[in-house]
């Protein structure tokens, strides 16, 4: 297990495996929304932990096409498939690949963009927090969405049309943490259930991306 | 007589080509009855005027969204576990409608809702569930559209409707959260039938059930195409061996 | 016509879009119907005449 998520972390961060491109993505992503909402400090204040929160699930959603996509190609997602680890065990490691090289990454970076948004100094340890506690569970639907699409050529759109109605829930939460943050108000309720989305999706979301990998094998 | 004869196709065209012309005559009737009667024969509300009358196709039909989505959950788990065609072909049938009625629900929630919000459109906690449950009927029909192999499209969107129908409940609740904290009561007051007056609400019933009904009739005819297409299908795939 | 007072327009443009929005999928499920079966009809008959 451990052999497989060092070799999908490896692959990940080698050159055009897509580790920059996610942050530079969210860079340009947060540089391009003043230029549309207007420079105005209160305002951007306002909207910059949802817009740091979209921004990063947005980002987060480039790579995940090619979460199996490669290993389908080259035959090693059937070797896996049938291999003594389980293939559920297989999923996760790879959210978990994806998590560690995307979600991670931009939960750390985020706080630093957010001062081009004048996001509140108080809120920045919430908006990395949520978005460290989040991530991963976007990292997990997104493995789901791509283990439904892994056949299809052109399927990185619709992973993003299947996928994205999937992240509202942890979005609401993780941006509720951060605006409440800001205002210094409690954090507790919205954690909760940000946290707890989270461990629901890594526990069970694997056995049915797994289903749906074995489907597109067959 | 167990329900599973009907999973046979051969059976279920039989018994549903009998049905359906009932099914139509009765929703036809039921839709006119309990409309004209809504609309031409109920007074106005004190609070929302005429506006009231909308409730006999906003109700029915924003309740038929969700069911809609309900029928297509139990049966894709029917079909992952019983392998039963027809169960899966109804699903992939019941979808669109579904969706047009998530499209009605949402249009008429809107309209209803702007003398009183003086906009167009106000992320209600209630409107913005069924914008989501309208973006997971096109994600279901998408997958559908996108995988090539006809089993493996059906076990592809079953598996997507259980896990989105895990996601859609917990939306349900997140959306409350964001919205107006998580106990407090709907905002469209009248969208609760039980709240209804009486004056109001039989002629409700009466429309709910010409929608159940309207989607019974769609969905028997829509689960008969797919059967046909599927069969069709089989012959074509036979035509190309020989 | 009922008196529908000053939400005239917005209770008719309701009933409206709920008219056109089901009578536009009754329209599809039929003529997905009626296509689908007519195609059936062809390939079957091609079916028995090869045997």
């Amino acid at each position: 297990m451990m052999a497989l998520l060092l070799r999908d972390l490896r692959l990940a961060t080698r050159a055009g495996g897509g580790f920059g491109l996610s942050l530079t993505f969210f860079l340009i992503l947060v540089t391009l929304v003043p230029f549309g909402v207007g420079p105005e400090g209160g305002r951007l204040a306002s909207i910059a932990p949802g817009i740091l929160w979209v921004g990063a699930l947005l980002a987060s959603l480039l790579s995940l096409d090619r979460l199996f996509a490669l290993d389908h190609e080259d035959g090693t997602l059937e070797q896996l498939a049938t291999a003594p680890l389980p293939l559920e065990a297989v999923v996760a490691m790879k959210a978990i690949a994806h998590w560690l090289t995307t979600g991670l990454p931009l939960a750390l970076i985020a706080p630093l963009l957010g001062v081009l948004l004048n996001l509140p100094v108080a809120a920045m340890p919430w908006l990395a927090l949520s978005l460290a506690a989040g991530t991963p569970a976007l990292s997990m639907i997104g493995a789901f969405g791509a283990g439904l699409t892994v056949g299809l050529k052109r399927g990185g759109l619709l992973l993003s049309l299947l996928v994205l109605p999937l992240y509202v829930p942890t979005l609401i939460f993780g941006a509720e943490v951060a605006r409440r943050g800001a205002e210094g108000a409690a954090t507790g309720t919205p954690m909760a259930f940000l946290g707890a989305i989270t461990l629901g999706t890594l526990a069970l979301l694997p056995y049915a991306t797994a289903a749906a990998i074995r489907v597109n094998l067959r | 007589m167990s329900i599973w004869e009907y999973a046979n196709p051969k059976k279920f065209m039989q018994t549903s080509g009998a049905l359906l012309p009932w099914a139509v005559g009765l929703s036809v009737l039921m839709l006119t009855v309990g409309l004209v009667w809504g609309f031409f024969f109920t007074p106005d509300d004190y609070k929302q005027g005429s506006t009231v009358k909308i409730i006999y196709i906003h109700v029915p039909a924003a309740l038929m969204a969700i069911n809609a989505w309900g029928m297509m959950l139990v049966t894709s788990l029917i079909w992952l576990i019983r392998r039963h065609h027809v169960s899966v072909l109804a699903a992939k049938a019941a979808a669109p409608i579904g969706m047009t009625m998530t499209l009605v629900a949402l249009f008429t929630g809107a309209i209803w809702g702007q003398p009183m919000w003086g906009a167009w459109w106000a992320w209600d906690p209630r409107l913005t569930s069924f914008l989501i449950l309208f973006l997971f009927y096109l994600g279901y029909l998408a997958l559908w559209s996108a995988i090539e192999n006809p089993d493996a499209a059906a076990d592809l969107t079953s598996v997507l409707c259980i896990v989105g129908s895990v996601f859609a409940f917990l939306s349900r609740y997140a959306v409350l959260f964001w919205n107006q904290g998580l106990h407090q009561g709907a905002s469209l007051s009248m969208d609760r039938a039980e709240h209804v007056a009486d004056v109001f609400a039989y002629p409700l019933w009466v429309s709910i059930a010409g929608f159940v009904l309207l989607f019974v009739t769609l969905v028997l005819i829509g689960t008969r195409t797919e059967i046909r297409a599927r069969r069709m299908q089989a012959l074509l795939a036979r035509e190309k061996l020989d | 016509m009922p008196d529908l007072g000053k939400y005239a327009l917005t209770v008719l443009s309701a009933y409206g879009v709920t008219l056109a929005l089901v009578l536009a999928l009754v329209a599809y499920v039929l003529i997905r119907a009626g296509r689908v079966k007519r195609a059936l009809a062809e390939v079957e008959e091609r079916a028995t005449r090869h045997g």
